[in-house]
């Protein structure tokens, strides 16, 4: 299909985003009472160090279509930024304040760059041409 | 270019004429901004009504489009002839790359806003156990449709657009989706299991 050697770039993703899940779950379930924000902000540190090297991954691919790549992710960022922004003021409205509202703002933002991240390499894996 | 042997002969086919299409259909944004302003309302309102409206509704159909996409569309797609599967493609995944994430939106932002108003999110209320079951769900939903599903309906749509797309890519992203949206399907029975048992008590 594609002669280029690839990185994991998916299979990362998978995990980034079981733990944003994992930890947006330990939040919403103890609400309304105090939540113990150890556990989220540790999930979430080992998410954003996941989206973190999945983008190292991509820069160490010789001759990455990053035109194409952009070309899709610019457009999904966007998408998922007003996604993240309506959850964020629901969370906000809701009265969601302090660490629990850092935790989940967080989330959020990792979820809007890794999905357009995901997206742009899901196109730009597969070259303009084929031989 | 196809090329298929038949009976000792080499017969040569022109690859499949593939229909002119938007990856993004521009005429549907209006509609999405249109349902997302009713959204932020029927949140905004801090009524009961329109926030019931957003999730059942949004949820119903989204339960439904997941269910025909794995399990009546998707296999039927998977036997079509090639130019009939790309015609299907090009009308349909266009379609979906707007209405699926504004469904699951509304579905979801809506959902915890009816939560709120009725008590399951909240801990110590008797049916929160169940709740939490349907964020586990949800979230592999979130996972499965996020890292496989959404990216393969672009790059199927990228690749029709290429000068000469590549039969074997696009079949691997289409079963990809057609493999994941089975497994959503799959999961939406389950919550329609806890919503439906929710709502009876």
């Amino acid at each position: 299909m594609t002669d280029m050697k690839l990185p994991p770039v998916t299979q990362i993703a998978v995990v980034s985003f079981a733990l944003i899940v994992a930890s947006g779950i330990w939040i919403v379930s103890h609400l309304p009472e105090h939540v113990p924000l150890g556990p989220s902000a540790i999930l979430i540190a080992a998410s954003a160090l996941l989206v973190v090297t999945n983008v190292v991954l991509l820069l160490r691919v010789p001759d990455f279509e990053w035109g194409r790549f952009f070309a899709v992710a610019k457009w999904a960022l966007l998408a998922y930024c007003v996604i993240a922004g309506m959850l964020e003021w629901v969370f906000i409205k809701d009265g969601t304040r302090g660490g629990e509202l850092a935790v989940l703002t967080l989330s959020l933002v990792i979820f809007a760059v890794h999905v357009p991240l995901l997206m742009g390499y899901t196109v730009a894996r597969y070259p303009e041409t084929y031989d | 270019m196809a090329t298929v042997a038949v009976a000792g002969t080499e017969t040569t086919h022109a690859p499949p004429a593939i229909p002119d299409f938007e990856i993004v259909p521009k005429k549907g944004l209006p509609i999405v901004g249109l349902v997302l302003v009713g959204l932020i309302a029927a949140i905004a309102s801090n009524k009961l009504w329109p926030v019931e409206f957003f999730h059942v509704a949004f949820g119903a159909l989204w339960t439904a489009f997941d269910l025909f996409l794995g399990f009546v569309l998707g296999p039927i797609l998977a036997r079509l002839t090639i130019p009939a599967r790309i015609e299907m493609t090009t009308r349909l995944m266009p379609k979906m790359l707007l209405i699926m994430p504004t469904i699951v939106l509304c579905t979801l932002t809506a959902g915890w806003q009816l939560g709120r108003f009725v008590g399951p999110i909240f801990s110590g209320h008797p049916d929160h156990d169940l709740i939490v079951a349907s964020y586990v769900i949800v979230g592999v939903m979130a996972i499965v449709a996020l890292s496989v599903l959404e990216p393969a309906n672009v790059a199927v749509l990228v690749e029709l657009k290429k000068p000469r797309p590549n039969p074997e890519v696009i079949q691997t992203l289409m079963r990809r989706f057609i493999y994941t949206a089975g497994i959503t399907g799959a999961l939406q029975v389950a919550t329609l299991v806890i919503m439906t048992k929710l709502g009876a008590t």
